[in-house]
């Protein structure tokens, strides 16, 4: 993957809180040193439950495309059940990682040209003590696993500011225990 | 200190350290984000200012009208129709020189209802007498903001500053957020010439004559004819305003320009893309892309639409072969405005000396279809090669 620009589209659920997570690797990002980070929501219509997507660049300098990701490097999945209803490979360059939060395993997927991270966010989100279906912490710590984007302690230390009103070591456990648990294909 | 957050936040947090006294919105898509952030910060005694919720964007800038005469410093946004809906108050705030500043998140107007990006609803209201900036990124939304209340009340004229709804004002990037100490020596507190007062009641244009008479004190006044005159001159005089503001302000922040446009690759251009708002700085990508293929072609932002900076344009566009408008918006039943007003500018200026470059016009993003670069790129490209057959062309369209 090439480190100067580095494109990520994150699917989940109108509420799942994408763009919280989204935000929170952008913060990070720009913390890391790169200059250009631009996060924009897809538009209009969401609503609680349905598919929203979200469009993360990363840049080492500033970034005057804010038009939307067509190739991304990465996609996030908050959801399996999104497989079904979305095109999440949709554009996805050869070699791309795909991180999802699902609770199969990771034999039972198979994707051709990708690059595969999964984890059970959704039973290690309670695990750390949150409510059921709080996952988009949790998945920061399976996007870095298996990107190796920004390096875990400074995402952790974004969560933890994000967070800083709302159980920010709850939040932040779930991330390291996502961490730890990902399975990532090579 | 540098910050992630959207464009309307940007926005909020300029009204906030602006130390604006009082705020009146109704909210709309796409700026309702705003006028909730600005809510919040006079709920939560962050800012001290009356916020003052009204039924209506007619009535919102009825209350900035009255509170602006009162000598307040007053803020007000709108999108689309809500603009619209309070047109009418809009020319009055410029008729009465109030130095209301408005941030304009621009969306298409209706019908059909949309409530996506272009900019019908600003350029409408080209003619209205206020000035309007617009920004291409957060940087400038936060930083217009702080410059529209000094150069409003230094010109005792209303200020629209317009950015590209979602596209910048629900899009989140990075920023410097100024520190209040900075923005207090840039901006003094607003001292008006004249303000209402209970002790004194006054009415304010009231019915004004064609002609010029002898007011109560005995003194010649202006018929309405005169008060107008005024304000187209104060409004080109305001050009040269803006320039002080912008050279204080980069004296103070460290940053600044060109007030009136942006060019980015243009000194040895053949062919410039002209533009408004955020499309300006997607077009960068198109011309860093022809520039590798050896295309001499540069791009200009137009950061100062109203007073028309003609004479800083014609400079910069004489003896290019050729100008490219890019406009999501149009004088329906003609071309896009700012072709026009382009056009206007280099035959003013131009016009005899063998250096008029020609100009062609292309519409896009038109009730938020999506702008790729690549088509920007090939429509660029082709527009260098040779001259369009119909204008104006519409980019993406469909049909």
């Amino acid at each position: 993957m090439n480190k100067e620009f580095i494109e990520i589209r994150w699917h989940g659920r109108g509420g799942q809180g994408a763009i919280t997570a989204a935000k929170i690797v952008a913060g990070a990002a720009f913390a890391e040193g790169y200059a250009g980070v631009v996060m924009a929501p897809t538009f209009g219509t969401e609503r609680r439950g349905a598919p929203v997507m979200t469009s993360l660049k990363i840049s080492r300098t500033k970034i005057y495309d804010l038009s939307p990701i067509e190739t991304p490097d990465i996609v996030v999945v908050l959801d399996h059940l999104l497989l079904k209803e979305a095109d999440v490979t949709h554009g996805l360059k050869p070699g791309g990682i795909i991180v999802l939060n699902t609770p199969m395993a990771f034999e039972s997927y198979h994707f051709k040209n990708f690059k595969l991270a999964t984890a059970d966010i959704t039973a290690i989100s309670v695990e750390a003590g949150l409510p059921h279906g709080m996952v988009n912490t949790g998945i920061i710590g399976s996007l870095e696993k298996a990107t190796k984007l920004l390096g875990i302690d400074i995402l952790i230390k974004g969560i933890e500011e994000e967070f800083r009103t709302r159980k920010p070591e709850k939040n932040s456990l779930a991330a390291k225990i996502a961490y730890e648990r990902t399975v990532a294909g090579g | 200190m540098h910050i992630i957050e959207d464009g309307n936040a940007a926005a909020a947090l300029g009204v906030k350290l602006c130390r604006a006294n009082v705020i009146a919105a109704y909210p709309i898509t796409p700026q309702t984000p705003l006028t909730e952030k600005l809510s919040e910060y006079v709920e939560s005694g962050e800012m001290k200012a009356e916020y003052i919720p009204v039924e209506s964007e007619h009535s919102a800038m009825a209350v900035c009208i009255a509170a602006s005469s009162a000598g307040a410093r007053a803020f007000t946004a709108t999108s689309a129709n809500g603009l619209l809906y309070m047109h009418e108050q809009v020319q009055w705030a410029a008729g009465a020189r109030l130095p209301i500043v408005m941030c304009v998140v621009n969306r298409a107007v209706g019908a059909p209802w949309n409530v996506w990006n272009d900019q019908q609803d600003s350029i409408s209201q080209r003619d209205t007498g206020w000035i309007q900036m617009y920004c291409a990124d957060h940087q400038q939304i936060i930083d217009s903001v702080i410059k529209a209340f000094w150069l409003a009340e230094k010109v005792s004229i209303p200020i629209m500053v317009c950015y590209d709804g979602f596209l910048l004002s629900h899009t989140f990037m990075p920023f410097d957020l100024p520190d209040q100490e900075k923005v207090d020596a840039f901006l003094p507190p607003f001292r008006p010439a004249y303000a209402l007062n209970p002790d004194e009641p006054a009415s304010l244009n009231t019915v004004t004559l064609p002609d010029v008479r002898i007011d109560v004190h005995g003194e010649l006044a202006h018929g309405y004819m005169e008060i107008r005159y005024l304000l187209q001159e104060e409004l080109r005089a305001s050009l040269a305003v803006a320039a002080e503001a912008d050279k204080r302000f980069t004296e103070i922040f460290g940053r600044g320009g060109d007030p009136y446009i942006e060019p980015y690759r243009c000194d040895d251009a053949d062919h410039i893309a002209v533009g408004l708002g955020s499309l300006t700085y997607q077009l960068r990508v198109s011309v860093d892309a022809l520039r590798k293929e050896g295309i001499k072609v540069g791009v200009m932002g137009i950061r100062f639409y109203r007073p028309f900076p003609d004479e800083a344009i014609a400079n910069a566009l004489k003896g290019k072969k050729g100008v490219i408008v890019f406009e999501k918006a149009l004088s329906y039943g003609y071309e896009g405005a700012l072709a026009s007003d382009l056009k206007s500018a280099l035959y003013e200026h131009l016009a005899g000396t063998g250096r008029l470059p020609l100009v062609q016009n292309f519409i896009a993003g038109i009730g938020g279809r999506e702008i790729r670069t690549d088509d920007l790129t090939q429509t660029l490209r082709a527009a260098t090669q040779s001259r369009i057959a119909k204008e104006p062309t519409w980019i993406g369209l469909k049909l």
